[in-house]
């Protein structure tokens, strides 16, 4: 079984206002070196019955067509192992 | 006119819109379950308002999936009317049928309260025959609104005149204040370039009658109804 991560954020472009917020209550919380949150999404994927060389391919495509929307968001994968 | 609703799992405006155009128009309303794949004998199609699969994992992201959205996506192609309100909306720009994305409101609080919106097309199937600069007034209920497309699509967006509404204030002027979500250019509705596919996030099917306050979103059914008859 492999396994993969998927890292989904919004573009650098594109404001974020669950970020800023959270980013403005750790200030009032006292963490006055908290210059900017960026929140995003993660997903862990077992893979199962795929040769290993296809699971990268297979994850890219589920990231792409399914877990981001191309138009606001980016996102990254990584496969153990 | 045929017109069906679509009803996905988490559709929560179905039945009102089904309501509108069945008993305040006179349309021939009926639903179609998202597993449908055909749409034959149908004049238009609405994607209602809700919460389709939850909105999970994005607005509209695992609707646009939905068997329907094949035959949806075709009917658009050869020109049928698609009209898409609040999630309807958001599963049409997920489904590519209509630009951009919505974000999280601004201020990230969820909106349900009236707004008002300015008609900036007479040409679309959803305000066919609106004079242009008039102001509508209708209820918002979303917690992503916020529409969002990058500075030189948006360029492109209003030179082909695909922005169909305007949040603004009651007498039509377009201040950061009436614009509630934070969408950019104060964007509350556009359409898709030949026009016959419409999105917008207020709820005409929640103002359609005096008893509910305001009837102004009845227009955008009367538009539909208008739209089909030029056809």
């Amino acid at each position: 079984m492999a396994r993969a991560r998927v890292y989904v954020t919004l573009k650098r472009s594109v404001f974020d206002p669950q970020g800023k917020t959270i980013q403005e209550a750790l200030v009032s919380l006292g963490y006055r070196a908290v210059a900017d949150v960026r929140q995003g999404k993660f997903f862990e994927i077992a893979v199962d019955g795929v040769d290993a060389a296809a699971v990268k391919p297979l994850v890219e495509e589920i990231a792409h067509r399914v877990l981001a929307n191309p138009v606001i968001e980016s996102y990254r994968v990584e496969v153990e192992g | 006119m045929r017109v069906g609703v679509v009803v996905f799992p988490g559709s929560n405006c179905d039945h009102d819109t089904y309501h509108v155009l069945k008993h305040v128009c006179g349309q021939d309303a009926r639903f179609v379950w998202h597993k449908d794949d055909d749409l034959a004998g149908l004049d238009a199609v609405v994607l209602p308002g809700g919460f389709s699969y939850g909105d999970y994992l994005r607005t509209g992201a695992i609707a646009r999936f939905s068997p329907v959205m094949r035959a949806v996506a075709a009917f658009a192609k050869r020109g049928g009317p698609v009209l898409g309100i609040c999630n309807g909306f958001q599963i049409l720009q997920e489904a590519g049928l209509l630009p951009g994305a919505m974000l999280r409101n601004r201020r990230v609080k969820f909106l349900s309260q009236p707004v008002h919106v300015r008609v900036e097309r007479d040409d679309t199937i959803a305000t066919a025959g609106l004079t242009r600069g008039s102001v509508l007034t209708m209820p918002i209920a979303h917690g992503e609104g916020n529409f969002f497309l990058p500075e030189a699509d948006l360029d492109s967006l209003e030179g082909e005149g695909q922005v169909v509404f305007r949040y603004t204030t009651r007498d039509g002027r377009v201040t950061d204040e009436s614009n509630f979500n934070g969408s950019c250019r104060s964007i509350a509705g556009l359409c898709n370039r030949e026009r016959n596919v419409v999105g917008l996030m207020p709820h005409p099917e929640r103002a359609a009658e005096p008893e509910l306050g305001s009837a102004d979103g009845r227009l955008v059914f009367d538009a539909l109804v208008r739209a089909l008859q030029a056809a």
